[in-house]
């Protein structure tokens, strides 16, 4: 052993795999063979008929054709329109507030507190928070009695029995929740701006607004590429809010059912075949959505990068 | 249907309550047990240390403890019972929205071969409308094999063994409880909109659907609801079919089903109704002091456990009192109403595989077929239980009364209910057809879409939970 070592040179290589190993082993066992299965058995017709369990029985693409006779595109649409309400409030805000806490003239005391204070919804459990709105704005809930005793209302409006009352919750609760998660990331990708720029450009005399513009908002698009890629894949993988909110019934007339409260109904016959199929389309769906998005923001500042660079050359 | 935690608390389901307790090591060698439970000598043998019992919520908890002859110490935050030759009897307690209850439960009962012995479940509860998911499956025992005879069984009402019964007619599990329905009305309301109050005049102008309808109206021009919400006359309709829901691989909807949407279409537009679902706490408000409602159909364990809870101002956890002058206590009175019903009822059953089966067959034994406790519980409690000839005779007591109801002998007229109760059309597909059919209409009522939409998302809902159905046939 020792002439061995000796006489070929240290390898320190293997322990990096080594080092690997461990995350690898994990990834292996809670994410691949999980991921692996999924697609496997959505060729399948695999369910529990009681206490009898169905399978599993080849049957080809036949989830795949149910799937999309089925009401997906609805439900699809519907998780799009929660994400898309909840998301544009959120990132307006969030860059707003990211653009005040760090604006070095506006000089704002308590940021700190402040800090905490938009992101304390997000330490809240989504259920416990969807709970909290359930009872809030129940038909004789306490929002409802303050808008009658208050004279605004003659009549509890029944929030969760109308479409955009109940999709306006679920939107403002991921609004409540992520605000402040977003503007923490973006105060840092602000921060992270050499401020040389902002004195330059106060120099010059730019106004806050084009400061922001033709500053901030360009310099920190790696992280706006961040924050709208994970914001999507958590909004394509909406399900907690809606479910608890709308007591795992998605309703009215199945207008906030999401993709993976769709997915749950079958789960309650333990129908690994159509929930495959799902997993594999949202799969799917979810990597065309990021790479389109990764490669739209990505390249666009790449194409003007080589642009200016042609411009400087000419 | 019996989720009797109001639906607020169960939507609490976040984490399900499984209630987990050190089993406590007793010493000595366990033996069958014994005092009281002469009738389980017979079997003998070694036994487990641990009777574990699934259930849904605190209803048969609250009994066992209370009228088990053979119950000792009960812990203080209620998660073990401890007998007295030393079984600790551990409940697991997983509330029913949503499948919940099921889920857990089936997927305990398929690992049920492979669990240790102290983990096997021993007992478990279930619920009429999918009684027979369980009966007709390998994982529930034959009550005879266990010890327990027709002839321990013959005082108890055939129905609640009928639905018991699998297809080789072995009965599989055993009940302490008849559900027949009834409903319950507040006498003020009907002094006011019918001058009277007496049980027989009011179910005299409440006779049959059309004369409930004509009383909704008259209700209605007094500024009161008839019923509190949607879900309120679903089960005397849905109980009064011509067959199972479900037909071979066909879910059949029957006229009568769609009798209660036209009733209830009609109550929520004329504003019959409060536009409450089951349940909810609206619902439950409606029940009490600050209701306007005329009345609920209930049937007993909603009598004596829901509607009561509901209608008092200070609840009884709060130091409320059970009498008159708390809340709308004694303002109640029960009729039978248009159609005889049932609804709901528990049985018990014993899981394949349980290491206790001679203590599982006495509490089956005293809790179902022991008169005196049976008797004893519905004096206690007003709970209507599983012994004819003890119901018969409380019947025929003039003595006898409850106070909640104004005095009235509301087991006469259970008893006469509960002579009427069918279950021949009930089938393992109940629960899901039942909640989705709920569901799904619910927004019908509330106006959001038309008929056929509602149709359609039942459809949709249906397949969704039970794959193996292929169609849905609607009445002409």
């Amino acid at each position: 052993m020792k002439r061995k070592g000796n006489k070929g040179n240290v390898s320190y290589a293997k322990w990096g795999y080594i080092f690997i190993l461990p995350f690898f082993a994990a990834f292996l066992i809670f994410q691949m063979i999980p991921l692996v299965s999924t697609i496997y058995y959505s060729f399948f017709e695999y369910y529990r008929s009681g206490l009898t369990i169905v399978g599993p029985n080849p049957v080809g693409l036949a989830n795949y054709k149910a799937l999309f006779q089925s009401d997906f595109l609805k439900y699809m649409g519907n998780t799009l329109i929660l994400w898309i309400v909840g998301f544009v409030p959120q990132i307006i805000v969030s860059l707003v507030l990211a653009a005040w806490f760090t604006d070095l003239r506006l000089r704002i005391r308590g940021k700190q507190f402040f800090k905490v204070v938009i992101y304390m919804p997000n330490l809240i459990m989504a259920s416990a928070f969807a709970m909290l709105f359930f009872a809030l704005f129940s038909d004789n809930g306490p929002v409802n009695s303050f808008l009658v005793t208050a004279g605004i209302l003659h009549t509890p409006f029944r929030f969760l029995s109308t479409v955009w009352g109940s999709r306006g919750l679920v939107c403002l609760m991921n609004f409540l929740m992520w605000f402040g998660n977003t503007t923490i990331l973006l105060m840092a990708a602000v921060m992270g701006i050499n401020p040389s720029l902002f004195e330059a450009a106060e120099l010059d005399g730019c106004s806050h607004l084009q400061i922001f513009f033709k500053i901030t908002l360009p310099m920190i698009r790696p992280i706006l590429v961040y924050v709208l890629i994970t914001s999507m894949l958590g909004g394509l993988q909406m399900f907690d809010v809606p479910q608890i909110l709308t007591n795992g019934k998605g309703t009215p007339n199945r207008m906030t059912t999401t993709i993976i409260m769709y997915l749950n109904n079958h789960l309650a016959s333990k129908n690994y075949g159509m929930a495959g199929a799902i997993s594999v389309i949202l799969f799917i769906i979810c990597a065309i959505l990021c790479i389109g998005v990764y490669f739209s923001m990505n390249g666009e500042a790449e194409g003007r990068g080589k642009k200016k660079r042609g411009g400087a050359k000419a | 249907m019996r989720r009797i935690t109001k639906s607020l608390a169960a939507m609490a389901l976040a984490g399900a309550m499984v209630v987990s307790a050190a089993a406590c090591g007793s010493t000595g060698s366990s033996t069958a047990p014994a005092g009281d439970s002469t009738q389980a000598a017979a079997a003998g043998g070694e036994e487990g240390k641990v009777l574990n019992i699934w259930c849904w919520n605190d209803e048969f908890q609250s009994r066992f403890n209370d009228y088990y002859p053979g119950v000792k110490e009960i812990a203080k935050d209620k998660s073990t019972t401890t007998l007295e030759d030393g079984t600790t009897v551990k409940w697991t307690i997983n509330p029913n929205e949503n499948n919940n209850y099921q889920d857990k439960l089936d997927n305990a009962l398929l690992a049920q071969e492979s669990a240790s012995a102290d983990d096997k479940i021993d007992i478990f509860l279930i619920e009429a409308d999918y009684a027979l998911k369980y009966v007709d499956s390998e994982y529930t025992m034959n009550v005879a094999d266990l010890g327990l005879t027709e002839d321990d069984m013959k005082d108890q009402y055939q129905y609640t063994k009928d639905i018991v019964t699998d297809s080789n007619g072995a009965i599989k599990g055993t009940t302490w409880q008849a559900t027949p329905g009834l409903f319950a009305y507040r006498r003020s309301i009907a002094k006011d909109v019918l001058g009277s109050d007496d049980p027989a005049d009011v179910q005299a102008a409440l006779a049959d659907w059309d004369k409930f309808n004509d009383v909704a109206e008259q209700a209605a021009a007094k500024g009161y609801k008839m019923l509190s919400g949607y879900d309120d006359s679903y089960r005397t309709f849905s109980n009064n079919v011509s067959a199972p829901w479900v037909d071979g691989t066909t879910v059949v909807v029957d006229k009568n089903i769609m009798n209660w949407v036209d009733q209830t279409k009609e109550f929520t537009d004329k504003g019959y109704n409060n536009k409450t679902s089951l349940w909810d706490d609206g619902w439950a408000k409606d029940q009490g002091p600050e209701g306007n409602v005329f009345g609920f159909f209930y049937s007993t364990w909603g009598i004596n456990f829901t509607l009561l809870g509901n209608s008092l101002a200070t609840p009884e956890a709060e130091g409320g009192k059970l009498e008159k002058g708390n809340g709308i206590f004694g303002d109640y009175a029960v009729c039978e109403g248009p159609q005889p019903y049932y609804w709901g009822g528990t049985w018990i059953c014993a899981a394949t595989g349980t290491d206790n089966p001679s203590l599982v067959k006495d509490v089956m034994y005293q809790l179902t077929c022991n008169a005196d406790i049976d008797k004893q519980i519905t004096l206690d409690t007003q709970d209507y239980t599983n012994n004819m000839p003890a119901m018969e005779a409380l019947a025929a007591d003039d003595s006898f009364g409850s106070d909640f109801l104004g005095g009235q002998n509301h087991i006469a007229l259970f008893a006469e209910a509960a002579k009427k109760i069918d279950m021949s059309n009930a089938g393992k597909y109940d629960q899901g057809c039942n909640e989705k059919f709920q569901n799904s209409f619910k927004d019908y009522f509330d106006g959001n879409i038309d008929l056929d939409t509602a149709k359609a998302n039942f459809e949709k809902a249906i397949k969704e939970q039970y794959p193996e159905l292929t169609e849905v046939k609607w009445p002409e």
